[in-house]
């Protein structure tokens, strides 16, 4: 435990804060695209009973746990889950509440740089004119690792600014550099986004195509389809999109949390954060690259092509199309959105470990900062020199989803039947500024952990296609001894490459699936040193215990 | 656009801001709690 001196400013910043963590690339770019391929406006009737009774009960369970290890001076998941047990399995996976933040902000730090990239060519106008195969040229020769001229010099260089920027901002601590940066960048980054929003809400018909109109695009995010509400694929889908957007599951909610005092609000404080997101999500998330994107190139284009990397290989080119001083404020709007977007999720990944080197190793805020950036400049390196190899999708699968599940999982487990309802619901409930719904009480205790095991175990044993009508195929399969038909990305199959069998060389060369283990392998590592290094602390409490 | 997508969209987004806008005022108008709280811009003696 710790005698740290840090502390939240003020509530607001606190707030903006925990939204900040929250609101992240995701909110413009996998929102839309998951509601337009999971049945357009009905997804939103998912994706709010998720929220409701998966995303809102681990915001409660998240803020109660870390206040509830603020108070006994612990500031990372491994000590504020023991303080709930004493039950040394728990201090020890506590370690995902580290290891998660870290290995995502590796790869995340990566993409963050992109946005400041993009931000600054933007600036310059050096998108302009630019046609798609020309923007899709220019993305792939950043991030091509080929020799000589090809290697990725800038890119390397802008993720180690962006890093920088990132450590030096962390080792000013809470109030002074988290706080103050969510302070200037979530009002930035709602204005950038509203301005967006009103673009795209007022441009309608360009008469590129028949269908080009943004119009087309709201329309077919939002046209319900109600016959999908009876796939569970759907709903699936809306609730890995509430998981992933609240930022639950991490061990930064925790972290954040624990620098509250006992009587300090925590569930107004919960609900305030989690709709902020949600409205940067739902209102202005849905309104940008849809939209924008159907009116200048057709449904049809969209509905090939939506996707993540749309961001950096078609927004420029769109916002071309509005001429060339609007082109270069709307460039500078939706990267520099991202990128404030990136930075406040990152700076959050980055508190975790702050907090655990400082509570148990007795290390400077300086000190703790630069030892967190050379961490992960080596966890964030082989995503960059290997990335067309699969390294940085490994790296998401991962730390960025699989950990994600497995974490929130315990931790509902953990609140709700070992700590106890009882106690778990006294610290939801001490301080607060609003009234706890009692419902919540059952849904905390038997509705979420329910909830996320479902989609933990359709995550594990997902078969071959997914739709529900694959589960009985797959079970037919399987008595009729024919085996279990795995999905690609199921995590089993992920593990055991049970589709395509292992092979690290082919023609002399090493395969991508070389790299990927060997990225596996690596990140296993980086999760035993955590361990160990939890070890080491444990030790030393011990130690000062008795002497 | 039709009238269902018009509905879905007038209905949602307006329940999100609303209920965003809700829990923020409401979070500006409680008084501060007694000191010494956990926010340090409104303690008498600064740290």
């Amino acid at each position: 435990m710790s005698n740290t001196t840090e502390s939240w400013g003020s509530r607001v910043g606190l707030i903006l804060a925990m939204a900040g963590n929250a609101v992240g690339l995701g909110n413009f770019l996998r929102f839309p695209v998951q509601a337009v391929q999971n049945g357009g406006g009905t997804f939103i009737i998912p994706y709010l009973v998720s929220f409701l009774l998966m995303g809102i009960p681990l915001l409660w369970v998240e803020w109660a746990m870390g206040r509830f290890g603020g108070r006994f001076g612990d500031h990372s998941t491994p000590f504020i889950l023991d303080n709930m047990t004493h039950k040394r399995f728990w201090k020890y996976f506590g370690v995902f509440g580290i290891f998660t933040n870290m290995g995502v902000m590796a790869y995340y730090t990566y993409i963050e740089s992109w946005t400041l990239t993009y931000t600054l060519k933007s600036l310059k106008g050096d998108f302009l004119g630019m046609d798609l195969d020309a923007l899709d040229s220019f993305f792939n020769g950043y991030v091509d690792l080929g020799s000589g001229i090809n290697f990725p010099v800038w890119a390397l260089l802008a993720f180690l600014v962006t890093l920088t920027i990132n450590i030096y901002i962390l080792s000013r601590g809470l109030s002074a550099g988290i706080e103050k940066v969510a302070k200037i960048a979530m009002p930035l980054l709602i204005g950038f986004g509203a301005f967006l929003a009103i673009m795209s809400w007022t441009t309608g018909s360009t008469g590129r195509c028949e269908d080009c109109s943004t119009f087309v695009g709201l329309n077919f995010l939002w046209e319900p389809d109600f016959t999908t509400l009876a796939n569970p694929k759907i709903w699936l889908a809306a609730a890995g999109q509430i998981f992933f957007t609240l930022s639950v599951g991490m061990g930064t909610i925790h972290c954040y949390s624990s620098y509250l005092k006992q009587k300090d609000d925590i569930a107004l404080n919960a609900m305030s954060a989690g709709w902020m997101n949600g409205f940067v999500e739902i209102v202005l998330g849905s309104a940008v690259v849809i939209p924008i994107a159907v009116g200048y190139l057709g449904l049809d284009w969209v509905v090939d092509n939506a996707g993540f990397m749309m961001a950096f290989k078609t927004m420029p080119f769109l916002f071309d199309q509005w001429g060339s001083v609007l082109a270069v404020i709307a460039g500078v709007a939706w990267f520099g959105l991202l990128f404030f977007a990136g930075i406040t999720s990152s700076l959050a990944m980055g508190t975790p470990w702050m907090g655990f080197v400082q509570d148990e190793f007795g290390w400077s805020k300086n000190r703790s900062a630069i030892l967190l950036g050379i961490a992960i400049l080596a966890m964030g390196l082989p995503t960059i020199l290997f990335f067309e190899k699969g390294v940085f999708d490994e790296y998401d699968y991962w730390t960025g989803t699989v950990s994600l599940v497995i974490f929130a999982l315990a931790e509902v487990i953990l609140f709700a039947w070992v700590f106890g309802m009882d106690k778990g619901w006294k610290e939801i409930t001490d301080g607060a500024d609003m009234k706890v719904p009692r419902i919540y009480r059952p849904i905390i205790k038997y509705v979420t952990p329910l909830f996320i095991g479902i989609i933990f175990l359709t995550s594990l044993f997902k078969p071959l296609n997914g739709e529900l009508s694959d589960w009985s195929k797959a079970f037919n399969s399987l008595f009729s001894g024919q085996g279990w038909p795995w999905a690609n990305d199921s995590i089993i199959n992920q593990i055991f490459h049970i589709n395509t069998g292992v092979q690290w060389v082919a023609d002399g060369h090493f395969t991508n699936m070389f790299y990927v283990d060997m990225s596996r392998f690596f990140l296993l590592a980086c999760f035993f040193a955590l361990v160990a290094m939890v070890k080491v602390a444990s030790n030393r409490r011990k130690q000062n215990a008795s002497s | 656009m039709t009238t269902s997508a018009l509905i879905m969209i007038i209905l949602t987004q307006g329940t999100v801001l609303g209920v965003t806008i809700y829990f923020f005022r409401k979070v500006l108008k409680t008084p501060a709690k007694s000191e010494p709280d956990s926010f340090r811009e409104n303690d008498t003696d600064p740290r």
